[in-house]
């Protein structure tokens, strides 16, 4: 073989070069050329002097965004429900992939596995439209049911709290039959061999899930959590501006960073704070990611993203 | 199982019958809430929209209908035309989005397939790079819309969602799956590049094509979130967006009754949310039993390499 240049290959090879130019292309557009704007975290943007005009001020930003307190608010927030939603639409998903694998009935199986799949489908506006429809004080179901046992009506819109668990039980509603999916998925390639092994051991159905099936899925729990991991610090924004909104007396318990950088954007113009959460969001995430890769990459080499 | 029950000295049933009896009715009841749980919101929806709206305004809204009505439903048909046209911009993008990301995502995957192609793993990191790292919303805002001028314009409704990293990561694999030789054999014959790729790759990956098509008709479907970004102008709203606007505004109801012709007071603005809610989820409901095998197959594919 003698070394070739770059040049050769592309002559060689131009329609190749040419038919993935126009990703190429539209990836550069579309996320490459908007990641120099973290640098706006370093500046005083202004409008009319755009991007590159306007006026470096250091660490300002950074200063604001966290002694104005709202830095470590959405961090935590954003933290916080991640590692509950994750916790809870995984354990939720393992355990109907499980059932819904074992399980015998043919019609059932099929129509259940349909049904918990289907929110998937769905977009968050309707999911929107869902919580206005069920828990709204005036005209909600929810109340409407407590009313008919002859019970007080709850506004739920002062109990901030109660928030975290919609938002965990519709992020579950929304992922659970996606996610179950693949676990379904990783489940029906274990080597029927095994669980044929473990039965005539006398194993009972309870046994054969811990010791067989758990762990042969492990690797693919394992990696649903690495991806997760590397996106802590990434709030799902349509699910908590669809089921928030603009509702200020939750902030305090729902803000997360992408709806905080969302509303300073569209609502009070004003550029420091949310540039500084953003480029702390994506620096951050991507330090995280590295790190925990090249961990499991020294660990466990065959489970790594890359 | 056997008729002759080896019973244990104590002689009740063998642990693992017990086990696994035990194990169905938890699989069941679980499975069971499960679905009932993700078909409740729309049973809800559904319900709120068919009743009367005086009934709501005393009761608020039920699991089903005090009183059966269809008004809501009539107001929406009498003056239908922000929904008409809601519903040709959602049809537009998702048509053009679809078909040309279909057409990109598949031509560079079967770039990375090809062995004699140099820079393959280069150009997969060249795209798996931006799922670790992207500069954020605030940047692509400013970007599309002082740079690149897009407010207001259907392209900013298609651009953003027209390359995902994931469908090609998924595309690659289902290419990965026709013989190399294919190729090399048609390279032999003299047949060039965008040939081979258009006359035998293209017709080979059908399965493939539906999966990925899917998922990006789905995701131009259920978009809002750039509608919300970058369209003011009320006649460019996409489906989704503008049910979401709806939802949020007294005026968009009213500027629905004054078309329709009704005084403001008789519009059925309680039911008539939930019907447009009904509305736009209508044809997801209705394609989805036909279509949920292909998101199956691309997530089992997706899992696989994933």
């Amino acid at each position: 073989m003698i070394k070739r240049g770059f040049l050769y290959e592309i002559r060689k090879n131009r329609t190749l070069f040419l038919m993935a130019l126009p990703a190429v292309f539209l990836v550069l557009l579309i996320s490459y050329i908007p990641m120099a704007g973290i640098i706006l975290a370093f500046k005083d943007y202004r409008f009319d002097l755009g991007v590159f005009g306007s006026h470096w001020n250091g660490f300002e930003n950074f200063k604001y965004f966290f002694n104005s307190g709202t830095g470590l608010r959405v961090t935590r927030n954003t933290i916080l429900y991640n590692l509950l939603n994750l916790a809870t639409s995984q354990l939720f998903a393992i355990m109907i992939a499980i059932f819904i694998n074992e399980m015998r009935g043919k019609y059932f199986k099929k129509i259940s596995q349909s049904i918990i799949f289907l929110p998937f489908f769905i977009s968050w506006t309707i999911v929107g439209v869902f919580v206005y429809n069920i828990f709204n004080y005036e005209t909600g179901t929810l109340n409407t049911v407590l009313k008919s046992f002859h019970m007080d009506p709850v506004n739920l819109y002062s109990t901030p709290t109660v928030w975290i668990f919609i938002i965990a039980f519709f992020n579950s509603w929304k992922w659970v039959g996606y996610t179950s999916v693949i676990y379904i998925a990783s489940i029906l390639s274990i080597d029927a061999e095994c669980f044929e092994a473990a039965e005539i051991d006398g194993a009972n159905i309870f046994q054969k899930i811990f010791y067989i099936t758990i762990p042969s899925i492990s690797p693919t729990i394992f990696i649903m959590f690495l991806l997760n991991i590397g996106r802590i610090l990434r709030g799902d924004f349509q699910m908590f501006y669809q089921i928030i909104g603009n509702n200020g007396q939750l902030f305090d318990t729902t803000d997360v960073i992408d709806t905080f950088v969302f509303r300073s954007l569209l609502t009070s113009g004003d550029i420091a704070m949310p540039a500084a959460a953003t480029f702390y969001q994506s620096v951050l995430c991507f330090v995280i990611i590295m790190v925990v890769n090249g961990l499991i990459r020294k660990t466990r080499p065959d489970n790594a993203l890359f | 199982m056997e008729n002759n029950l080896a019973f244990d000295r104590k002689g009740k049933i063998p642990k693992t019958e017990g086990a696994n009896l035990l194990f169905n009715i938890i699989s069941y009841t679980v499975v069971t809430v499960a679905a009932i749980l993700c078909l409740l919101p729309f049973e809800i929806l559904v319900s709120g929209s068919f009743t009367d709206e005086n009934a709501i305004a005393q009761h608020g809204y039920g699991i089903i209908p005090s009183k059966f009505s269809i008004e809501a439903y009539r107001v929406l048909f009498k003056f239908p035309d922000s929904i008409i046209r809601a519903y040709g911009v959602s049809i537009f993008i998702t048509v053009i989005g679809t078909i040309v990301g279909l057409f990109v995502t598949s031509m560079t995957a079967y770039v990375m397939n090809r062995k004699d192609f140099k820079y393959r793993n280069k150009l997969a990191f060249f795209f798996y790079f931006t799922t670790l790292f992207n500069g954020g919303i605030l940047s692509t805002y400013i970007f599309f819309v002082k740079y690149l001028q897009l407010k207001n314009d259907m392209l900013s409704l298609i651009l953003p969602l027209l390359i995902n990293v994931f469908y090609l990561i998924v595309m690659r694999t289902f290419i990965s799956s026709i013989p190399d030789s294919i190729s090399e054999s048609a390279k032999i014959d003299g047949a060039g590049d965008f040939t081979i790729f258009m006359k035998l790759i293209l017709p080979l990956t059908k399965p493939g094509l539906a999966t990925i098509g899917l998922f990006y008709a789905l995701d131009y479907w259920n978009d809002w979130y750039n509608a919300m970004l970058y369209i003011s102008d009320a006649n460019k709203f996409p489906l989704q967006y503008l049910l979401f606007s709806t939802l949020q505004s007294a005026e968009a109801i009213s500027r629905i009754s004054k078309m329709a012709s009704v005084a403001a007071i008789s519009v059925p603005t309680l039911s008539l949310k939930l019907a447009m809610a009904v509305i736009a989820t209508g044809p997801i409901i209705l394609v989805y039993p036909s279509v949920q095998k292909y998101f199956v197959k691309g997530l089992t594919v997706g899992a696989i390499k994933g």
